[in-house]
């Protein structure tokens, strides 16, 4: 073609053709890595964007039997990197990239699928725990939902024969991988209710990649697994995989083989439960019986053994005998000790030593009294000398003398001052100087 | 075996155990509740005991029914 050295002239379809051509043959393979704008999702199912940096943009389309493909939802802002061609929108004149496959830049598309899904499922509450259907107490019938030829059967299947658990088991086979897995694992759970012979569903496969897993991520399963009417528990790969339907299942086991243990785990605390119970009711009747026997026992004793009762009484008495003693006892001594005291004080009333004081307080007296009488004598001999020489002048003797005489009467000694104290008849005894007479009165002249 | 005569034979026997241990009853009546309480804890260790473990699978025809068959392991 000489379109650049001859002044050749294009239709507008025909540059734009040759374009194409020229981008097509060039660009049939590209990368690029931008941030989503202007993202459209008609119902077509074409997904229409603008990936853009800070300096350019270019429109994108993704058709639909690509777009069917894509685990994550695309929005606005999310930085992606698309696998595409370059190609011509001919009526717009516009180059675009018709994109077969994109990721999100930074981590896996997968990851971003999942992380988009669980939090739209989460956001619409089916992961709530108020949805979350208690697990059977004591399941008879489990069904498995897995692979018939895959380690999730295997190992539930072990579990169980080592547990010696009696169930049954009913397994559902389906594939657990690769296209149209989840919707057939759905359609599973839909027809173990509808046949709603098991008590307990186990869901799940053995370990894998996150693509070989990828069925457990798939919303379809998470809204079967939430519409089931027999509890779920989902029990997929191994103990760090986390999907989905484990969030969307009424218990999430870590593995399947602990999925077995936990719809058998009822049943062994059932049969520890039967065994305590058994053994509570044999300890229960030999301590009923041991505690009868040991008050029969006793009662017995007491049936059989009068001399108990005697050797109460026998001590009883000899109890009362010993308390009698020695009230009596103490009886006596109050009354030896009152006569004691009695009999101390009828010695102090003794009349030989009452005698004895009086004797005593007599000579005392009498000693008192021949001093005192001493003394008085002295006195009366000091008096009477002096007074002596006196008495000589006033005696009466010296006036007898002189020829009076002192009369006195004879009956009581009186001396005769008054004639008229005597009566005819009394005797008077005169005085005189010597001797003395005895004279009768006569006769009274007042 | 039906779970609600299994659940009830359960709780009979807890019933029987707890009057038991109670200490209450005559002797006749402690023999008698003992007699019981072994029947019932029988009951309840034969039927945990029961192992059948079946284990089918579950195939399903063009018509929608299903079919059972025994479970072979491919070990």
């Amino acid at each position: 073609m000489d379109i650049f050295t001859e002044k050749t002239i294009l239709t507008v379809s025909r540059l734009t053709a040759l374009l194409r051509e020229v981008l097509e043959e060039n660009f049939d393979q590209v990368w690029v890595e931008g941030e989503v704008s202007n993202l459209s999702l008609p119902s077509s199912g074409h997904i229409y964007f603008t990936l853009k940096d800070s300096g350019a943009q270019v429109r994108c389309v993704m058709f639909k039997s690509a777009a069917k493909n894509l685990k994550f939802r695309l929005s606005d802002g999310m930085a992606m990197i698309i696998r595409g061609r370059i190609s011509v929108y001919d009526q717009r004149g516009e180059y675009q990239i018709i994109s077969e496959y994109m990721e999100p830049a930074g981590i896996g598309a997968l990851q971003m699928a999942f992380v988009q899904l669980k939090e739209r499922l989460a956001n619409e509450g089916l992961f709530d725990e108020a949805h979350k259907r208690p697990m059977p107490r004591f399941p008879k019938r489990v069904g498995v939902v897995t692979s018939p030829t895959g380690a999730a059967i295997h190992d539930i299947l072990n579990v169980l024969k080592r547990r010696f658990a009696s169930l049954e088991v009913l397994l559902y086979p389906v594939r657990v991988q690769g296209e149209g897995a989840a919707l057939e694992i759905a359609a599973a759970i839909a027809d173990m209710n509808r046949l709603a012979e098991v008590d307990v569903l186990i869901v799940g496969r053995g370990g894998g990649s996150l693509e070989d897993l990828w069925a457990f991520n798939e919303e379809i399963l998470a809204r079967a697994v939430r519409r089931s009417l027999i509890p779920v528990i989902s029990a997929v790969g191994h103990e760090t995989d986390w999907t989905i339907c484990d969030f969307s299942a009424d218990l999430r086991a870590p593995t399947p083989s602990a999925a077995a243990e936990l719809v058998t785990a009822s049943a062994a605390e059932l049969r520890s439960q039967v065994e305590s119970l058994a053994h509570r009711l044999r300890l229960g009747i030999e301590s009923y019986l041991a505690g009868r026997e040991s008050r029969l026992g006793m009662l017995r004793r007491a049936i059989h053994d009068p001399s108990t009762l005697v050797g109460h009484l026998a001590q009883r008495v000899d109890d009362l005998a010993e308390r009698l003693s020695l009230g009596m006892e103490n009886a006596m001594i109050r009354r030896r000790e009152k006569l004691d005291r009695l009999d101390q004080s009828l010695l102090f009333k003794n009349p030989i030593y009452l005698i004895a004081d009086v004797r005593q307080r007599m000579r005392r007296l009498e000693s008192d009294n021949n001093r005192l009488m001493q003394s008085k004598l002295d006195e009366f001999k000091l008096a009477f000398g002096e007074n002596a020489a006196r008495l000589g002048v006033l005696s009466p003797l010296s006036t007898l003398a002189r020829g009076y005489a002192i009369a006195r009467r004879d009956m009581d000694g009186m001396v005769v001052t008054d004639a008229g104290r005597l009566a005819e008849g009394d005797l008077l005894r005169l005085n005189f100087h010597r001797g003395t007479a005895t004279c009768r009165v006569e006769s009274l002249e007042a | 075996m039906a779970t609600e005569k299994f659940e009830t034979s359960l709780k009979k026997l807890e019933e029987i155990v707890k009057r038991l241990e109670g200490g209450s009853l005559s002797l006749e009546e402690s023999l008698k509740a003992f007699e019981e309480g072994v029947k019932h804890s029988a009951f309840c260790s034969n039927k945990l005991d029961e192992a059948e473990r079946r284990v089918e699978v579950l195939l399903k025809r063009k018509d929608g029914s299903f079919d059972r068959v025994p479970f072979e392991p491919e070990d």
